[in-house]
């Protein structure tokens, strides 16, 4: 029994051990207390709302977020606006649609079956309007970076002078957290870039978070349900396994045998 | 053996078994005497067993909603984490399943390693075990593929790259393999169809891997041969199925904490990012159980034998059975190799972390004396060991453990025949 946990222990710590070796990344990330992290951890509704206003007033004008649906935005876990809301955001958008019955495209306002609109056509446009670089698509961004929630929360805010050693091209900028310190995004927050319906002070720091916040749970809409199932699957196999234990100790007492 | 004697007590079962004796095997598999003295590192085969259903299962499912076209696959990923109902919890079982199956099988290696189970009459069983640990991987690497993010790209372009270090043929074998001029639609179509293939070859063969452990029976901590059935074993069921029960609950603790609460800790995150062909990741690295084999691909300076050499660390497995000139099976009662199994352990765990690092430098270095001492490992040190130890003394049975100083297995035995 004893050897049991030393192997099960020895497990985890390999595993553990084995997948830091990954986070080849030195710098140290900016930190605060996310609401979804750990055994219960939920979205913060409000974050959730204020992020999505950010996403689409801030970043939308460059980045896609192609996998995600208005609907999305109503559904539990989610940032749960009304399905009222939800309906409204989408009519805000312009959806090109067709061929109508004369072979025409046509544009209508977006419905929430819609997938949300995107910036630019196709992955040239973007680029030619961003000096060559594309602007990612953000719907799983979060999970796409090594350092996940951290890594974008603080580049949002890691612009800075460039050190006096460092020469930058035209539409470079420097950021601390950036792979290689350069980046072709100009800083996008600014403190009271974007005014909050809730009367929340946008910084530049509660922008970072609340946006970071929609971008996980835009990359894993279904985070609550996830941990919530986990919770019930693991005490249940907890449960499980006292029962089954105490079972084969039973079983075991009649050869004269240690398991 | 009471298999022959078996007989249904019902008219119908024996009517049916005397058609297809499918009860005769149900019983054997029952009754099937097993030494009592197994440990917990026994129970993996169960755990392994496990695994392979489990992708299966949540394979098939997955199967049902992902489009294998290079340009929808990506996104039918994302529609099975998003849409599909349950489709995260199919995809992360079946991911994490992964890492959790060739965890299992690591821990199941070595254990047979440590106690000798590959020895005579166990060879058949080793080397089925050893094409079944293949079949793993290139399932593993294909099933990778699939998602068609960059690592998977990149990481298909290293692989069948290799192939390309054939002298003469080489370059004809990977357009061949590709099904065209780099990786590409064709690519990806062909690996999932092997990638659904793959799981019933392993199937088949893990019937084998049991039907050939079924008829010398396990080996046991202690390494000698016991009668079956005697007071040395306990019927299968249900003795073992609860032991093994037990410790298949342990492990899927660990395997639901992955599932619920670190989902992509043992995944790239290179690969939430779409198949690009026109831009190379940073660092091109495998999943995590492959790595050993990639720090030694490495570590050699020319690319056809850096491939040979990796292939030949796998195959050296094969012939481990008449590599170890060992009579004795149990590295309990054998204290030089002991040593030089731990050595062996941790020789393979520091190829694992060479392997995820850059290959330069100081890693590269270490990578190398790795590399090194794992082929002297198997080529020199095992079978001079086998000459030159001084063994401890074997017990006679497993009910009694310690026999008061006979060092010789063969005069114990006597004895033991003239007791009787």
């Amino acid at each position: 029994m004893k050897n049991l946990f030393k192997l099960f222990s020895i497990i985890i710590l390999i595993i553990t051990s084995n997948s830091h070796s990954f986070a080849a990344e030195k710098v140290e990330y900016l930190k605060t207390d996310w609401s979804f992290k750990g055994l219960f951890g939920k979205f913060d509704r409000a974050s959730l709302q204020r992020g999505y206003q950010v996403y689409t007033e801030v970043c939308a004008s460059c980045h896609s977020m192609k996998y995600l649906s208005y609907r999305n935005l109503a559904e539990p876990g989610g940032p749960e606006f009304s399905e009222a809301q939800a309906k409204a955001i989408a009519a805000s958008f312009e959806v090109t649609d067709g061929p109508n019955s004369d072979g025409e495209m046509f544009t209508r306002p977006g419905k929430l079956s819609d997938k949300f609109v995107m910036p630019y056509d196709n992955v040239k446009a973007a680029q030619a309007a961003n000096g060559g670089a594309y602007p990612p698509d953000m719907s799983v961004l979060v999970k796409a970076r090594g350092g996940g929630v951290d890594y974008i929360y603080s580049l949002l805010q890691g612009y800075e002078e460039a050190p006096s050693n460092v020469s930058l091209d035209d539409g470079v900028y420097y950021n601390k957290y950036m792979y290689g310190n350069k980046i072709r995004m100009a800083a996008p927050l600014s403190d009271g870039l974007v005014e909050y319906g809730d009367g929340t002070n946008a910084t530049v720091e509660q922008m970072s978070k609340d946006v970071t916040t929609f971008l996980m749970w835009s990359a894993e809409p279904h985070l609550e349900s996830r941990h919530q199932m986990g919770f019930k699957a693991i005490v249940y196999l907890i449960i499980l396994t006292v029962l089954v234990y105490f079972s084969m100790k039973k079983i075991w007492s009649r050869v004269e045998s240690e398991v | 053996m009471s298999d022959h004697d078996y007989r249904p007590k019902s008219k119908v079962g024996q009517w049916f078994n005397d058609r297809l004796p499918l009860l005769t095997l149900a019983n054997h598999l029952t009754d099937y005497p097993t030494p009592k003295n197994l440990n917990y590192w026994w129970t993996f085969g169960g755990i392994l067993t496990f695994c392979l259903v489990t992708q299966i299962i949540t394979g098939l499912t997955l199967a049902m909603h992902y489009i294998a076209h290079a340009d929808m696959a990506f996104e039918s990923v994302e529609h099975i984490m998003r849409d599909v109902n349950y489709g995260w919890l199919i995809r992360y079982i079946h991911a994490n399943g992964a890492s959790m199956f060739f965890l299992a099988v690591y821990i199941h290696i070595f254990r047979s390693l440590f106690y000798g189970s590959y020895k005579a009459p166990r060879e058949i069983i080793w080397i089925i075990g050893i094409i079944i640990y293949l079949l793993m991987m290139a399932a593993a690497f294909m099933g990778y593929v699939l998602p068609w993010g960059q690592m998977s790209f990149w990481g298909a372009t290293v692989i069948t790259n290799l192939f390309s270090a054939i002298p003469l043929v080489g370059e004809g074998i990977v357009t061949w393999l590709w099904g065209g001029y780099s990786v590409d639609n064709p690519t990806l179509t062909r690996f999932f169809t092997l990638h659904y293939l793959i799981p019933f070859l392993i199937l088949g063969l893990v019937v084998l891997h049991i039907w050939a452990l079924h008829v010398p029976g396990n080996n046991n901590p202690v390494g000698i041969d016991i009668k079956k059935p005697s007071k040395d074993t306990v019927p299968f069921h249900p003795y073992i199925v609860i032991k093994d029960g037990f410790a298949l609950l342990m492990f899927m603790i660990v395997f639901a904490f992955f599932v619920f609460y670190a989902p992509n800790i043992l995944g790239h995150a290179d690969n939430y990012i779409e198949a690009n062909p026109m831009v190379t990741p940073a660092h091109i690295v495998p999943e995590w159980y492959l790595l050993p084999f990639y720090a030694i691909l490495r570590s050699v300076p020319d690319k056809l034998l850096g491939v040979v050499a990796m292939l030949s660390a796998i195959l050296i497995l094969a012939v481990l059975p008449w590599l170890d000139t060992s009579k004795i099976r149990s590295a309990v009662f054998r204290p030089l190799y002991k040593q030089f199994y731990w050595i062996l352990v941790a020789d393979v765990l520091i190829l694992g972390y060479v392997g995820a690092m850059p290959a330069e430098g100081l890693y590269l270095l270490i990578a190398r004396v790795a590399t090194a001492y794992y082929f002297l490992h198997f080529l020199i040190i095992l079978p001079v060991l086998g000459f030159k130890e001084k063994t401890l003394p074997v017990p006679l049975s497993i009910t009694e453990p310690v026999l008061g100083g006979s060092p010789n297995l063969a005069a114990a035995r006597n004895k033991e025949s003239k007791m009787e």
